[in-house]
Formats: structure tokens, sequence, C-alpha cells
């Protein structure tokens, strides 16, 4: 190898399987064709990968299987633009290229012992997800871990096929929720900062981490405010448009902070220090 | 320091050939009325006597730059896909004559983020690694030069590997780097001794013209503090058209987006030059966009390198001062008034 790292030159990859999750959300599983690049990978849950296919482009998407599951790598796109209407043209057996790991991990370390509450929506749930999975693997290193994940409907719910297995776990104690009420469910009904509230966690050794739509986000930070949560104990993940993701091209900094590389995930209290332009 | 040289006007045309036959040379001349970098074509001259139009920017960081090739492959109807991505890192040997200090200054800036730790960019490296500076310092001024705000100066030799400094009858040639030295060798060039005192005459005059420079050190905490002030910034875009001519002939926007082109089996992804004056710059899919006016982008460019790489590079601020910006801008917004409003308003 005499060529120097370049950053800009993605792991070839082929996808082993797609998961149609919702009408717009589509799930991709990936292996490294070098398996040798495969093996020696490694990542920390919340860091996110940039997913192209040679001729449409690329785009930032988290990592949202877990380090502890290395047959694969999982990425879910939500189809809203150029890339990612392409992206759900791909099948099984196509190639895509993938630049990864960039950005930071959430703070496992620091996490470890305490209890978590997770509140993820809509495809908020992705980058919470791996990082999930991960405690779930890990289970005797955290207290208690609760999630509270809502979509707009049933319908509009990813990683359906893991619902069942989430919701009756009894180490963990799951919470669906949905925005209007719909035939067939048989979980909660209401918004997610509303149900959150009902939920009422102690915030004492409690760090709730949250992602969804920034109107979502908003209001569960208001919640949180409300059940006495500091801000150094609220973790989000944030998403910006992105090209190079190694903190240059100029697209995702808030200030002087890049999202690419000091971000995706900060803490509440560190977002309060940025200048205001989310 | 190596012993000062002497180029004569009568003798420079041997040099450029001379150099030119061993690499690529730019030079800056008249082209549909700019002044810019191209090859050095003996038959057209050089224009020496004021600051090209677009700076040497392109040398290093061409406006678009393939980052690798891409061929899909299928054999047979039951064969696998097979994807191989071919990326060229090779820079050209290159020298850039005739650059104003401040062209040359701007490389600085991008070597503090290409040349990173964390990241370092093997496409820029190559290309800066086989580029030489043969920069002109300045025996005028114009009035929208303000490289003395920034720590720079009208003799700056930082970014450059020789410096001519024009003397009657030709240029004093002054090594800077151990990359210049080696241009020296040329028998068109005489001792310069006889000649540098006149030369360090040109740089104090052309530096007494452009006059003292306000104090504008308190930048970072002055744009800071206005950053939520939409009034504020909404005054300073009022008349600004979006057009990005600013962030193109800027020698120190490094701003870019990567875009795939192709059609069929194959193709390339480019890296090409992009402006943060531009609405869809940071439009995100979702239609969601931080940066949503005139007013917020203008703040992200001057914050940017009077603020935000400023914090992030030991003080060292992204801008040298050049005033292209100034000069180029079709209605005539100006970076220096704008941090100037800034940091009196912060001092009110």
């Amino acid at each position: 190898m005499s060529e120097p790292f370049n950053p800009y030159l993605p792991e070839v990859a082929t996808i082993l399987e797609t998961v149609q999750e919702t009408h717009n959300i589509m799930t991709f599983r990936v292996r490294f064709d070098d398996e040798a690049k495969m093996a020696a990978f490694k990542f920390g849950p919340g860091q996110v990968g940039q997913l192209s296919a040679a001729g449409i482009g690329e785009a930032t998407f988290v990592i949202n299987s877990p380090p502890t599951r290395m047959d694969y790598l999982q990425f879910s796109v939500m189809r809203t633009g150029e890339v990612t209407a392409k992206l759900h043209n791909l099948v099984a057996g196509d190639k895509v290229g993938v630049r990864a790991p960039l950005g930071k991990p959430f703070p496992v370390e620091d996490l470890k012992g305490k209890d978590i509450v997770f509140v993820g929506g809509g495809i908020g749930m992705a980058p919470l997800r791996t990082l999930f999975l991960y405690m779930l693997d890990n289970r005797a290193d955290f207290g208690k871990i609760r999630l509270l994940y809502g979509a707009r409907s049933p319908l509009d719910m990813a990683f359906s096929a893991e619902l069942p297995e989430w919701t009756s776990r009894t180490d963990i104690e799951t919470t669906l929720t949905i925005d209007r009420e719909a035939d067939g469910w048989e979980h909660k009904v209401g918004l997610i900062p509303n149900v959150l509230l009902e939920m009422a966690p102690k915030a004492e050794n409690c760090v709730a981490i949250t992602c969804g739509p920034p109107i979502m986000i908003k209001f569960t930070l208001e919640a949180l405010k409300k059940l006495e949560f500091p801000d150094e104990q609220i973790l989000t993940t944030l998403e910006k448009r992105m090209k190079c993701g190694i903190g240059i091209c100029g697209r995702c900094n808030i200030g002087s902070s890049y999202v690419c590389v000091d971000g995706p995930v900060y803490t509440y209290a560190q977002l309060k220090a940025l200048p205001n332009e989310l | 320091m190596a012993a000062v040289k002497y180029i004569s006007r009568e003798k420079l045309p041997e040099w450029l050939k001379a150099l030119a036959a061993e690499r690529r040379l730019l030079v800056p001349v008249e082209e549909g009325g700019a002044v810019v970098f191209r090859a050095y074509d003996p038959a057209k001259a050089p224009v020496f006597g004021s600051d090209a139009t677009a700076p040497p920017k392109g040398s290093v960081f061409p406006a678009s730059k393939e980052l690798f090739s891409y061929t899909y492959g299928k054999e047979g109807e039951d064969a696998k896909p097979t994807l191989t991505l071919d990326p060229k890192t090779t820079a050209e040997p290159t020298v850039v004559f005739g650059s104003k200090p401040c062209g040359a200054r701007g490389f600085l800036i991008f070597d503090r983020v290409y040349m990173g730790k964390k990241f370092p960019d093997p496409y820029y490296i190559a290309a800066r690694e086989a580029t030489v500076f043969v920069t002109m310092a300045c025996d005028t001024v114009e009035n929208t030069c303000f490289c003395h705000w920034v720590g720079s100066g009208p003799a700056d030799p930082a970014g450059s590997d020789l410096l001519l400094t024009p003397v009657a009858g030709g240029w004093l040639v002054e090594a800077v780097s151990a990359k210049g030295e080696p241009l020296l060798a040329s028998p068109a060039l005489t001792d310069g001794a006889a000649k540098a005192a006149e030369a360090e005459e040109v740089k104090a005059k052309t530096r007494a013209a452009l006059g003292e420079a306000p104090d504008i050190s308190t930048s970072k905490e002055a744009l800071l503090a206005r950053f939520d002030d939409m009034d504020f910034w909404r005054d300073q875009s009022d008349k600004c058209i979006s057009c990005g001519a600013c962030t193109y002939l800027c020698p120190t926007c490094y701003c870019f987006s990567i875009t795939d082109e192709g059609s069929g089996m194959s193709g390339k992804r480019l890296r090409s030059w992009d402006a943060c004056m531009h609405f869809q710059f940071t439009l995100e899919a979702s239609g969601h966009n931080p940066r949503p006016t005139k007013a917020h982008r203008l703040k992200n460019r001057v914050g940017h390198k009077f603020s935000y790489y400023p914090t992030l590079h030991d003080g060292l601020i992204a801008c040298c001062g050049c005033g292209r910006c100034v000069k180029s801008c079709p209605v005539s917004v100006d970076i220096r008034e704008i941090v100037q409003n800034a940091v009196a308003k912060a001092k009110a």
C-alpha cells in the first residue's frame, strides 16, 4: 500500500438485503467486499457514514446497527431528495460505497451505570437504534432502560419486525405511540412529548437521548425540562446537509462547530453554548 | 538564505521559457477582459502590473477535480456486478509565477484545513507539494487592498517560495523557501546584491501607501455577539444579489461540493468549488434550510473568515485582504465595512 489514506474514497460494499420499513423508509444491510477491512472495521454507536452509489451521489446516514452485531452495517434511508430516491431503487446484490465511520459516537462510557430514556420520533429512531441495541447487548452495564418511540401512524413505524421483541422484553420498558387513533393499534395514542410527561422518568442518575423531527425535538426538550432533566443529561444527534463528512466543505458548521466531526451527538448543554443556527 | 538575485525585464522571457520547459507554468494573462492565470504562452505577454482578477486558487485547488473514476461491470446474466473505483491523487509539477502575495497567502488558510492531522487530503497535499509560488511584491496599491488589516502586507512572503520585488529595469529575486531555491539556477538571473536596498525602499514605500489598519482584533467576539442580531445582517446584506462572485474569486474560500457525473456503466466523482452565498448550499432534502436568507449566508461568510476560522486556527484570519470580493462585487458589498460595523457595534 503506497497510496496514502484517502478520506474521499469509499469502501466498495454489497447490499445483502433491503427491508421496506415504511412507504418511504428503506433499510440497507451492507458488507464491505474487502473482508479484511470489514473484520477490522470499528465504530461507536451514533457515528455516521456516507452511503453512495457511483453515478448517483452520496448522502449521510447513521450506521443504525450496533457495533456488537457486525454481520452487516445497516443504514435506513428515508426517501426525501434526489440521492435517497435513487438509493431506493437499489436491490440486494447491488454495489454501494461507504465512507465511515464519521463524526463522534454517543459517550457510551459515560452512560454506563445510568438509567436511560430513549425518545425517538419517526426516522429519528435510526440513530437511537444503534445505541439501544448496543445497550441490550451489554445489558448489565446500564440501569433501567426505557424506550419511547413514536410515529405519525402505525404504517410510519420503522423497524416493525423488531417491535414485538422490544415491547415484550422484561428487562426494558418500551412504549410505542402514534399521533392519532388507528384501527388495530394496541399501544399509546398521543404526541411524543405528552406521552413522555405521562411516563415521567425521574431525572436522577438518568440520561435522556432523543432524536426526531425538529418540532418534536423542540417540545421533547420542553418536556424534559419540566421533568427537571439538567442540560448535561440530555443527548441529541443532529442532522445537517453534509458533503465531505470530514470538517472541510463548509455546510454543516454551526459557528465554529462542525457537526460532521464535532457532532452529530451533542448534549443539550453543548447545543445551548453554540450559536443559534439549527 | 541564498544570495539575492536579479532578473531584468529583457531576460524574463528566457527564465519563463526555461521554467515552462520543465513543468506547467501558470502566469497572469488577459482573457476576456479579465486577468487570469493560464499556462504560459511565449506569444502572450503576462500581465504583472496590476493584481489578477482571479487569484491562482485553481493551481492547487481546481474549480473541478476528479476524486476517482468508477466502472461497473457485469459479465453475463448470472454474474455478480462489480464496482471498481480508481482514484488519481497525483499532481502535475507547477510553477505559479507573478501572483501578488495575497494570492499565494490564501493557501496558508487552505493548509490548516486540508493538511490537518485527522483527515489529510491527499489530492490537496499532492498539488500543494508539486506547486512552487514565484510571487511578486506590490509596488502600487489599490483602494480595495487591505492585506495590512489581516496580518499580511504588500511584500508578505508567507505562502510563497520566491519573492520578486520590482526595481528599476526588473525585479530583485529572493528565495523564501528551500522549494524555491532550485529555480534560481537559471543563467537569466544575475547577482542582485546591488539592488537589495532599492527593493527594501519599494517594499517600505508600498507598505506606507496602505496607511494604518484599523483595529479589528476583536472581530472573533464582535461577530459572535451579532449572531442573533438579524437586523444587523439584513442591513449588511441588503444589496447582495447572492451571485457568489465573492467566493469564487476569493483566495481563501475553500468550500466545495461533491457530485457524480457519468452515464451507463462508468463515470466519475467530482469535487467542485461551491459557494456559501447560494440558497442551495445548506438546503436540506426535507426543505429545511439553516441559512435560509442572504442575511444568514453573508453572516456565515464573514463569520467564518473573521470569527469561526480564527477560533479554530490560533487567531489566523481566513482572509488575505486582497479586496477581490470588494472590487468584483456587482453591488459594492464591502467586507471591510461589515467587519468594522460589527466591531464598532460591539464596542458601543
